[in-house]
């Protein structure tokens, strides 16, 4: 026997094209998608480690992350059962780099929840030691400019006391309103808001309209259980 | 430092594009807590972004200093409570002082550190319930109780981080609650302590309740307190309890014996046995001398007599110090104290509110007992404006409805300048001469048991009185010269105490009514003594007074503030009808040290076994030549006045019932400062203590 017989010719080609033929070319193809989703799996996985270690906030960038990855995949699933080796190939190679370059742009909007029970606190507050809701909430179209002129008065006092009480306030500028300042390269914009002539580079000269608060401390009251944060006055009744 | 300016220099900083300088001069300029350097750190590191809006609207608000702008923000000093740390420390030691005042307690305390000269002092905010479940840190806490009914707060409500359930209700919830409910507030219970005629253990208060509510003892409500400020300092050093340190506890001049024994008792029964006591106004002279940074010796000087006026909530204290010389060294002695007045700040704000009401009712307006109240409040706040801002003439008046509606019913006047000149500075500060005494009406025989309060609200009279009955106080001092013709001691120097005094007028008034009588005596003006914390020089001093023990300050010298007697039959003949004679004898006399004993061995007592012995008991705050076992058979009215009576029971022990034993009196002066008197037994080691609170 000729061992001849026996071997393949790695340089023939296939003279005929039969179901057999077709079938084998379709799992090479899928074998070697398979080995670029594979491998851009890994790349990702190293860029990704890589920038978490000089970032913090490691949830933000994970978000920003996955969320391309996951849609790539699904177009490399969906593209290679009609379309060309050579596309498919190519679309998601270009797509990934753009992206992972891109990756902080959108920066994530994280909706924080206010916690309403310091808010309510803060009422009971403002009721308890000023009466500040009995006020708000009176009808002051049937009362004489003198009448609610009087009460606000109290109800001014009582107002400030509480603020004074539960916070610092602090001015953020301490020019004078009216005052030219400059604001330079880099200041803090959420403390400082410019209007008007907005146009070219800082530093911007302007004049101060208002002198912005801010709180410093918060001294709010500590409550133990059973406090009911709903209610803001409770009823009186005397007996 | 301006915002602008920060910004200037940090971009100054970024021009030398020397990242490494840059954040070191940051970290030297912030004072940034933990999770805001955090915060910073994630805005450098996003630096390529547009400035980072939502990471700065995340900044947590609590954070001190996060902002530079803030660096120098202008606190508003006194109305904010400081916020403590826990201290988990159990090596550290304190000087406690707590001014156990009629209205409201404060504590303050200072660490006693190696540095003999560092004494750096802050006033602890007493946490305690505002309403119910909340609670809050407040630098006083109101000497209220409130004994409130089962249903009346929810179940929990009245939780304090340090007991679930506490047995009294104190502090501000208690004046909040109590000022609508007056039937279940125990109040004043001070000013019963040292009120003869009761018995301070037993439940008395609140005086007017009906039966069904529980009512407690003027000692109980003063143990409540103190055991209220223990648990509020263990909060903050669970290591050093305030039982392991030293504490002073404030008691008024005029606090006699009996009333100083119980407020020691009440601070012993809650743990704090190692506690002294100390006159209010030394606590404010001590605390004006640590204000004062050592300079007080060039303020006071030798001859000197500095006259301290305290003008608290309830009660008006007097004393009087000299400053002589001693070894180059100034000495202080406290060497007169004045009578307990219950007068004060309170009397002020009530007197306004019905003259207020007086004018209303002219109008034809009625006021319900909840309008007076509200106006008193809103007259307090008034009086406040027109003393501290001259320019003001008026201030309006307004007590809002109190259903939701508030406008509907509201109650309209104002507080002038002259009702204040008329009612509270001529009122109380009278222009008087010093002649003049207090007025003192025959008590009417239906009086129920209410306090003592002063009839006469003329403090400049309580005053005149005071300094003429003194006029010998200094006697013994060769250094201070009181003229042949003087009627009255006359004060070189004057140091006020008290809220009250906040107001220019009140203080320039009494100073004018001084000098006044110094003038007509032909003596130099008396000069105020600056620089005083009025609210809380109580307990700052008495905290300084710890430090002062330690040998590390001038001490006021003193002793007991009265020459103490016990009245005995005089052996003479019985004549009918008339009661017997009766001899006071001297057993503790003027001044007598903290620390020393004296004993009346000379005069001895039969005593019987088992049998209650009732001993009438005087004290003197004039007669200060007399010694042990001075005998007096006639004293003038003014001289001796009447305290509770003293008993002394000897207990059956190893004695039979009805035996009669031979006994001599002796009297103690404590280190505590409390006095203590002994029946010992003539022939052996027998010794029984003779009680003080035998009120009835």
């Amino acid at each position: 026997m000729d061992i001849k017989n026996y071997m393949i010719d790695l340089t023939l080609k296939p003279t005929v094209l039969d179901a057999w033929h077709v079938s084998l070319a379709a799992f090479v193809m899928i074998l070697a998608i398979t080995l670029v989703v594979v491998l851009f799996l890994m790349v990702m996985h190293l860029m990704r480690s890589s920038s978490a270690s000089s970032k913090p906030i490691v949830k933000e960038i994970e978000k920003i992350v996955e969320v391309p990855v996951e849609k790539i995949i699904e177009k490399v699933i969906e593209v290679p059962v009609e379309k060309i080796i050579e596309k498919v190939v190519e679309v998601p190679v270009d797509r990934i780099i753009e992206k992972i370059v891109q990756a902080p742009a959108p920066a994530p909007v994280i909706l924080k929840e206010s916690n309403p029970d310091a808010a309510l606190q803060l009422l009971y507050l403002l009721q308890n030691d000023a009466r500040f809701i009995d006020f708000v909430r009176e009808d002051m179209s049937v009362h004489s400019d003198e009448d609610v002129g009087m009460v606000a008065r109290v109800i001014h006092e009582g107002c400030n006391k509480v603020l004074n009480e539960h916070f610092t306030f602090a001015a953020i500028c301490k020019e004078n309103e009216g005052d030219k300042v400059t604001l330079l390269d880099g200041y803090d914009a959420a403390k400082v808001r410019i209007t008007g002539q907005i146009v070219g580079k800082p530093p911007f000269t302007g004049t101060v309209i208002h002198k912005g608060w801010q709180i410093t401390e918060v001294r709010l009251p500590n409550t133990v259980q059973g406090y009911n944060p709903n209610v803001i006055a409770p009823a009186e009744v005397e007996l | 430092m301006s915002l602008f300016d920060k910004i200037k220099k940090q971009a100054t900083e970024v021009t030398k594009s020397d990242v490494l300088k840059k954040e070191d001069a940051k970290k030297e300029n912030d004072d940034i807590t933990q999770p805001a350097q955090r915060l910073e750190s994630v805005q450098e590191t996003l630096s390529e972004m547009p400035p980072a809006q939502d990471v700065s609207a995340q900044q947590p608000l609590m954070t001190h200093g996060f902002n530079n702008a803030a660096e120098s923000l202008n606190l508003q000093a006194g109305i904010n409570t400081p916020r403590l740390q826990i201290d988990n420390a159990s090596d550290k030691h304190f000087t406690i002082g707590i001014d156990l005042g009629t209205t409201h307690c404060v504590l303050s305390f200072a660490e006693f550190t190696a540095d003999d000269e560092a004494f750096s002092q802050q006033v602890m905010g007493i946490a305690q319930l505002t309403s119910p479940s909340v609670v809050e840190d407040k630098l006083q806490l109101p000497s209220f109780l409130y004994q409130a009914h089962a249903v009346e707060l929810p179940e929990g409500s009245t939780a304090l981080p340090w007991n679930v359930k506490p047995a009294y209700i104190t502090g501000e919830i208690a004046r909040h609650l109590g000022s609508k409910t007056p039937i279940r507030l125990v109040s004043s219970a001070k000013s019963w302590l040292c009120h003869a005629g009761v018995d301070c253990k037993s439940p008395i208060l609140p005086a007017d309740a009906p039966d069904e509510v529980e009512k407690v003892s003027p000692f109980e409500a003063t143990k409540a307190y103190l055991e209220h400020m223990q648990q509020a300092w263990l909060r903050y050093h669970p290591n050093a309890p305030l039982s392991a340190q030293d504490v002073v506890i404030t008691v008024p001049a005029s606090f006699d014996p009996a009333a100083r024994e119980l407020t020691i008792e009440a601070a012993r029964s809650v743990g704090l046995g190692q506690a002294i006591l100390l006159e209010e106004p030394q606590a404010a002279l001590y605390s004006w001398i640590e204000q004062t940074q050592g300079d007080w010796r060039k303020q006071a000087k030798c001859g000197d007599i500095i006259l301290v006026i305290d003008v608290g909530g309830g009660t008006t204290d007097l004393s009087l110090i000299a400053v002589t010389e001693k070894e180059g060294n100034l000495d202080l002695t406290r060497v007169a104290v004045g009578e307990h007045i219950l007068l004060g700040g309170d009397n002020m704000d009530l007197a306004l509110a019905y003259t207020i009401k007086a004018k209303l009712e002219k109008e034809g307006k009625r006021l319900e007992p909840w309008q007076i109240q509200a106006l008193t409040h809103g007259c307090r706040e008034a009086k406040e404006k027109l003393f501290s801002q001259p320019s003001l003439d008026h201030v309006p008046l307004v007590v809002p409805n109190r259903g939701s509606s508030l406008i509907d019913g509201v109650l309209r006047s104002e507080l002038t300048r002259d009702d204040l000149s008329a009612v509270i500075v001529d009122g109380f500060l009278p222009m008087v001469l010093v002649s003049e005494r207090p007025v003192t009406r025959q008590r009417t025989g239906l009086r129920t048991t209410g306090l003592p309060y002063a009839q006469d609200a003329g403090i400049t009279r309580h005053l005149a009185a005071f300094l003429s009955k003194q006029l010998n106080a200094a006697d013994e001092f060769e250094a201070i010269n009181v003229p042949q013709n003087a009627t009255f001691l006359h004060p070189t120097a004057v140091l006020f105490n008290g809220g009250v005094f906040k107001a220019h007028a009140l203080s320039e008034r009494l100073m004018t009514v001084l000098n006044g009588w110094l003038a007509a005596e032909n003596a130099p003006q008396a000069r105020l003594l600056d620089g005083a914390d009025l609210d809380l020089a109580v307990a700052r001093g008495a905290a300084y007074y710890g430090f002062v023990r330690k040998g590390k300050g001038v001490r006021i010298k003193g002793g007991t503030a009265a020459a103490y007697y016990v009245g005995v039959e005089s052996a003479m003949p019985a004549v009918p009808g008339m009661p017997p004679e009766i001899q006071a004898l001297c057993i503790a006399p003027f001044g007598m040290e903290e620390g020393t004993q004296a004993e009346l061995s000379g005069d001895e007592f039969g005593l019987v076994v088992g049998e209650p012995v009732r001993f009438r008991f005087f004290a003197s705050t004039t007669r200060r030549e007399d010694v042990v076992g001075t005998r007096l058979d006639y004293w003038q009215d003014d001289e001796l006045s009447e305290l509770s009576e003293l008993e002394v029971i000897l207990d059956k022990e190893n004695r039979r019932a009805g035996e009669v034993v031979s006994v001599y009196l002796g009297s103690t002066v404590t280190e505590v400062g409390t006095l203590e008197l002994n029946a010992f037994s003539n022939k052996d080691s027998g010794r029984w203590k003779i009680e003080f609170d035998v009120r009835n």
